[in-house]
């Protein structure tokens, strides 16, 4: 007899669509767009700028409100949570990279990336960011601001920030967006090990270097899903 | 990490704005107690002016009714007896009355024991013609006094008979008209009369007055033994009521009579010890409408003032709340994306204007009681005078209504989609 072990999907959308309306009339962002992610696999969602990858990844991150489809994160219908429980839920299962890396710029290296513990508190925060800011090679900037630090740093400790709270699911929109290729190569590293340790990511990027680093691409072109591999 | 940390992290990045915020919830604080301190301050000074005023007339008043009592005790005071149905308008405007009444009630006062009065003088008085001097007279029938029979030989020096019989006195009209000058005789109303005196130009009704003695009027006016007044002299009371006191004396023997009190040096004094009082009390009742006056415009303009301080401080607040969601914007978008509520969120955008107002207050107050002590040397708590609770209330109040000012930008600032604010599309 053999046994066929199903993995819970991490996020699970299918046939989302999103239109937005502006001054100059309605924008199709998203058209008919399904994907799947597994608990360690890493996605890039790829295409051109303006191609719907952004919305996708508000869309699962649960801070956008797809028009149409379904979302389900780790088995939870997301149209069915209450705006406070989609923030707890992002608390515990999600966490974001930015391209303009979005650190909190009064606060220091180690603070910044001690901000989730607001939302949710988790025993010795500190001693597990230093810890990440060691393996990120950031232990001597973490009494630093974000000003103070290059591009890549701050991608870092954004990185950090992100997986501070262990969470389910990284969506990282252009975390490349801004780094060179030295930094950019760190970056995508340190997301690959973290899938590797049975985290996702989904990543926007139409950066082909980091397209390569994932398991799966999903191709946008003008809102519509072109291709999946 | 906690609140505390964010927010204070926050505000000493950003702090030019926090100062000002700061400051604008002290104006409002200093405009509040300093109008309310100066108002007091006014109160009280004016209140100082007041008591050292009542002092002033106090003192004053003390010293008139000493002069008078001085006064009344060594002059004495003169009083005319008119018959009771005497009407008294016709002796203030003819100067003497129709009514008379029996000359033996001169005899009965003196043969009682009165003590209020020191010498008794009977008249009769009447407006006549002068066929042989061509005028109209005044004539006066008058005779000595009549003893007070108790007081014997102790009585005061006693009045002489002031016109003998078959004399008669002419008031300066009457003898400067016709050259006639004392000792020469006349004719009167028919009769002869030696004229004993004749006096200076008084200015007044005795320069047409002819005294007499008191029996040839009443023969010549055809009423024997009738007078229409006595003159009662110097008359001595202990009290301030002298009038009602010799009044109630004189009654009690002649009940039908009725007596007023001859304009005397005493008389005024007490008069103007009351105009003194009245103009006093006037210039004190001025001073009091001034000072109402003064407080309530000075109050009004406060009112207005303290309204409009507070109103710009609180919009200055709404603004510098606006101001600072504007620059967070990406830092609520990234709080809410990593998890933080809209609560949390809006706890700390808040935390920043209530802030703004707890250290806008408690810095006020030891800034302003120096202020009050130097320029109105005066104690601040002691001028404001609330209680223990009053200050709670001001303290708690001000970082409230300064969160209230910053409600609106807040909110919505912790309501922005985040979506919006980080999108790349």
């Amino acid at each position: 007899m053999t046994e066929e072990i199903t993995l819970e999907p991490v996020v699970s959308a299918a046939q989302l669509g999103k239109t937005y309306t502006d001054g100059a009339g309605q924008v199709v962002a998203l058209s008919g767009v399904s994907l799947r992610v597994n608990p360690g696999e890493f996605v890039a969602v790829c295409g051109p700028s303006g191609c719907g990858k952004s919305t996708l990844l508000l869309i699962l991150g649960l801070l956008l409100k797809a028009d149409e489809g379904v979302v389900e994160l780790s088995g939870n219908d997301s149209s069915l949570m209450a705006s406070s429980r989609q923030a707890a839920f992002r608390a515990e299962n999600l966490g974001f990279v930015f391209q303009d890396f979005n650190l909190v710029p009064y606060l220091s290296v180690l603070d910044n990336v001690l901000v989730p513990t607001l939302a949710k508190p988790i025993e010795n925060a500190s001693g597990r960011a230093e810890a990440l800011l060691e393996e990120m090679g950031l232990a001597h900037r973490q009494g630093h601001l974000p000003s103070e630090l290059s591009a890549g740093e701050r991608q870092r400790t954004a990185l950090v920030r992100a997986l501070l709270l262990r969470p389910k699911l990284i969506l990282a929109d252009e975390p490349t967006g801004n780094l060179d290729r030295d930094n950019a190569d760190a970056v995508l590293s340190h997301l690959s090990n973290y899938t590797e340790s049975g985290g996702a990511v989904v990543m926007a990027t139409h950066d082909h270097e980091a397209m390569k680093r994932a398991g799966k691409r999903v191709h946008l072109d003008k809102g519509v899903q072109v291709e999946s591999d | 990490m906690n609140t505390a940390s964010l927010v204070t992290r926050e505000i000493l990045h950003r702090r030019w704005s926090f100062v000002f915020g700061t400051l604008a919830v002290m104006v409002s604080v200093f405009c509040l107690l300093g109008s309310l301190a100066v108002l007091e301050s006014f109160d009280r000074s004016t209140e100082n002016e007041l008591t050292e005023m009542n002092a002033e007339t106090e003192r004053i008043l003390k010293g008139h009714e000493d002069e008078i009592r001085k006064a009344m005790k060594g002059l004495g005071f003169n009083i005319h007896i008119y018959p009771e149905e005497q009407d008294l308008s016709e002796i203030y405007s003819k100067g003497y009355g129709k009514e008379t009444m029996p000359e033996s009630y001169v005899k009965k006062l003196a043969d009682s024991d009165i003590v209020t009065v020191n010498h008794l003088l009977p008249r009769l008085t009447q407006m006549v013609e002068w066929p042989e001097g061509e005028a109209t007279v005044l004539l006066f029938g008058v005779r000595g006094e009549e003893p007070i029979a108790f007081r014997g030989p102790q009585r005061k020096g006693e009045l002489i008979d002031p016109v003998a019989a078959g004399e008669i006195a002419l008031g300066y009209e009457l003898h400067h008209r016709r050259n006639i000058s004392a000792g020469d005789v006349i004719g009167f109303r028919g009769s002869e009369f030696k004229v004993a005196r004749v006096h200076q130009r008084r200015g007044g009704i005795d320069d047409i007055t002819a005294w007499v003695s008191l029996s040839a009027v009443q023969e010549m006016l055809g009423k024997p033994g009738r007078i229409n007044s006595i003159l009662a002299l110097e008359c001595n009371c202990e009290s301030l009521d002298r009038l009602g006191e010799v009044t109630s004396e004189i009654r009690s023997i002649l009940p039908n009579t009725q007596i007023i009190e001859v304009e005397s040096k005493a008389l005024a004094r007490a008069q103007a010890r009351n105009g003194a009082k009245s103009l006093r009390l006037r210039e004190k009742e001025k001073f009091l409408e001034g000072r109402e006056n003064l407080r309530q415009v000075r109050a009004g303009f406060a009112n207005v003032l303290v309204l409009l301080v507070s109103l710009l401080s609180l919009v200055f607040i709404t603004y510098l709340t606006a101001s600072n969601v504007r620059e967070r914007i990406h830092e609520v978008g990234t709080l809410c994306a990593i998890g933080i509520g809209f609560n949390r969120v809006l706890q700390v955008i808040l935390s920043r204007a209530v802030l703004m107002g707890a250290l806008g207050v408690i810095v006020s107050l030891p800034v302003l009681a120096l202020s009050v002590d130097l320029f109105l040397e005066a104690d601040l708590f002691d001028l404001i005078g609330f209680d223990f609770y009053g200050w709670m209330i001001l303290v708690i109040s001000v970082p409230l209504m300064s969160g209230a000012a910053a409600w609106l930008p807040a909110f919505f600032g912790a309501r922005s989609a985040p979506a919006e604010i980080l999108r790349n599309d």
